[in-house]
C-alpha cells in the first residue's frame, strides 16, 4: 500500500495536466527506509513525447545525488500516459530499476477525471497496490483509500497480453 | 589505480549489499571486467551481448554521462568516482517501444556473433 499525502499527490496532477498531452514524470523522496514520501521533485521529461518518458541523465545525477546527501531515497516514481490506462506499460517493466519505488501512473486521458494506481515492479512482475490518500492539512486520522481497477493484484506481464 | 564506484539498490545483490566498491582501469571497460572478476554478474546487467553500454542503465565518471565520453571507451584516471544509475524511463507506447528496443539488441548481438 502506498500512503501519500493529498497536496502531494494534487501536484503530481497538476504537473500532469500541465504537460498533457505529453507524459509527465518525476520523483517523490522521502527518508530512507520510511516508506513515506515528503518531497515531491517534479523533473524533465528529456524525450518531450505524448507516449514516452525519459528522465534527463544529468538532471537524475543531481537529484539523486541530492537524494543520497539528505538520507533520503525515491519512495515514489511517477509518470503520466496521457491517451491510456494507467497500468505500467512492458517498456515501463523493462526499465523499472528500483525494486523499493512505489511505480505511480497518473493517466489523464479524461480531461475531468484522473485515473492513479500505484504498483511494485520488481524482476519485471507487476503488483498492484492500493493508494492511501491521507489528508494531513485536515485530520491525521481522516483517509480515503483507493483500489483502482479491476485488474488482478499480481500479473506476470510475460503472460499479461498487454 | 583505485576508482570508487557507487552502485544502486537494484545491483548490490553482486556486491554483497554494499553501496561503494572500487576497481581499477583505464577505460570504463577494463573497469567493468576488472569488478566482475570479484562481483561475478555485475557487468552482465551493464553490458548487452553486443558489448555495448546497456539503454536501461546510466554511468557516470565523476559528473559526466559516459555516453557523452566514448561509453564503455571512456578512459579513466586514478581517484575518479564512477556511478551506475538506473535510467528511469518508459511510457504508453510499451510494446512497440519495447519490441523495437529488444530488436536492436538481438540484431547487435547477431552482428557481434558473426
Amino acid at each position: 500500500m502506498l500512503s501519500i499525502d493529498r497536496s502531494i499527490v494534487d501536484a503530481i496532477v497538476a504537473h500532469a495536466r500541465r504537460d498533457h498531452p505529453d507524459e509527465a514524470c518525476g520523483v517523490v523522496a522521502g527518508p530512507a527506509g520510511s516508506d513515506t514520501p515528503t518531497r515531491h521533485i517534479p523533473m524533465d521529461n528529456a524525450a518531450r513525447s505524448m507516449t514516452f518518458y525519459e528522465f534527463d541523465s544529468m538532471e537524475q545525477l543531481r537529484v539523486w545525488r541530492e537524494m543520497d546527501d539528505r538520507d533520503e531515497e525515491p519512495v515514489v516514481i511517477y509518470h503520466s500516459h496521457t491517451a491510456t490506462e494507467a497500468y505500467p506499460s512492458r517498456t515501463d517493466i523493462s526499465f523499472a530499476g528500483e525494486p523499493g519505488a512505489h511505480y505511480l501512473l497518473v493517466s489523464t486521458r479524461e480531461p475531468d477525471t484522473e485515473e492513479i494506481r500505484s504498483f511494485r515492479i520488481v524482476d519485471g512482475v507487476v503488483t498492484e497496490e492500493p493508494v492511501r490518500i491521507v489528508d494531513a492539512g485536515v485530520d491525521p486520522h481522516a483517509v480515503q483509500s483507493y483500489m483502482f481497477g479491476q485488474s488482478p493484484a499480481t500479473v506476470d506481464y510475460e503472460c499479461s497480453g498487454r | 589505480m583505485a576508482i570508487e564506484v557507487r552502485i544502486p539498490t537494484i545491483l548490490r545483490s553482486y556486491t554483497g549489499g554494499a553501496k561503494v566498491v572500487e576497481g581499477a582501469g583505464d577505460t570504463l571497460g577494463d573497469l567493468l571486467a576488472d569488478l566482475d572478476s570479484r562481483h561475478a554478474g555485475l557487468r552482465g546487467r551493464l553490458v548487452t551481448e553486443a558489448g555495448a553500454l546497456h539503454r536501461f542503465v546510466n554511468v557516470y565518471v565523476n559528473d559526466e554521462d559516459v555516453r557523452f565520453l566514448g561509453a564503455l571507451d571512456a578512459k579513466l584516471n586514478d581517484g575518479d568516482s564512477v556511478t551506475i544509475l538506473p535510467a528511469v524511463a518508459g511510457g504508453a507506447f510499451g510494446f512497440a517501444a519495447a519490441a523495437a528496443i529488444a530488436a536492436q539488441v538481438s540484431q547487435r548481438a547477431a552482428l557481434a556473433a558473426r
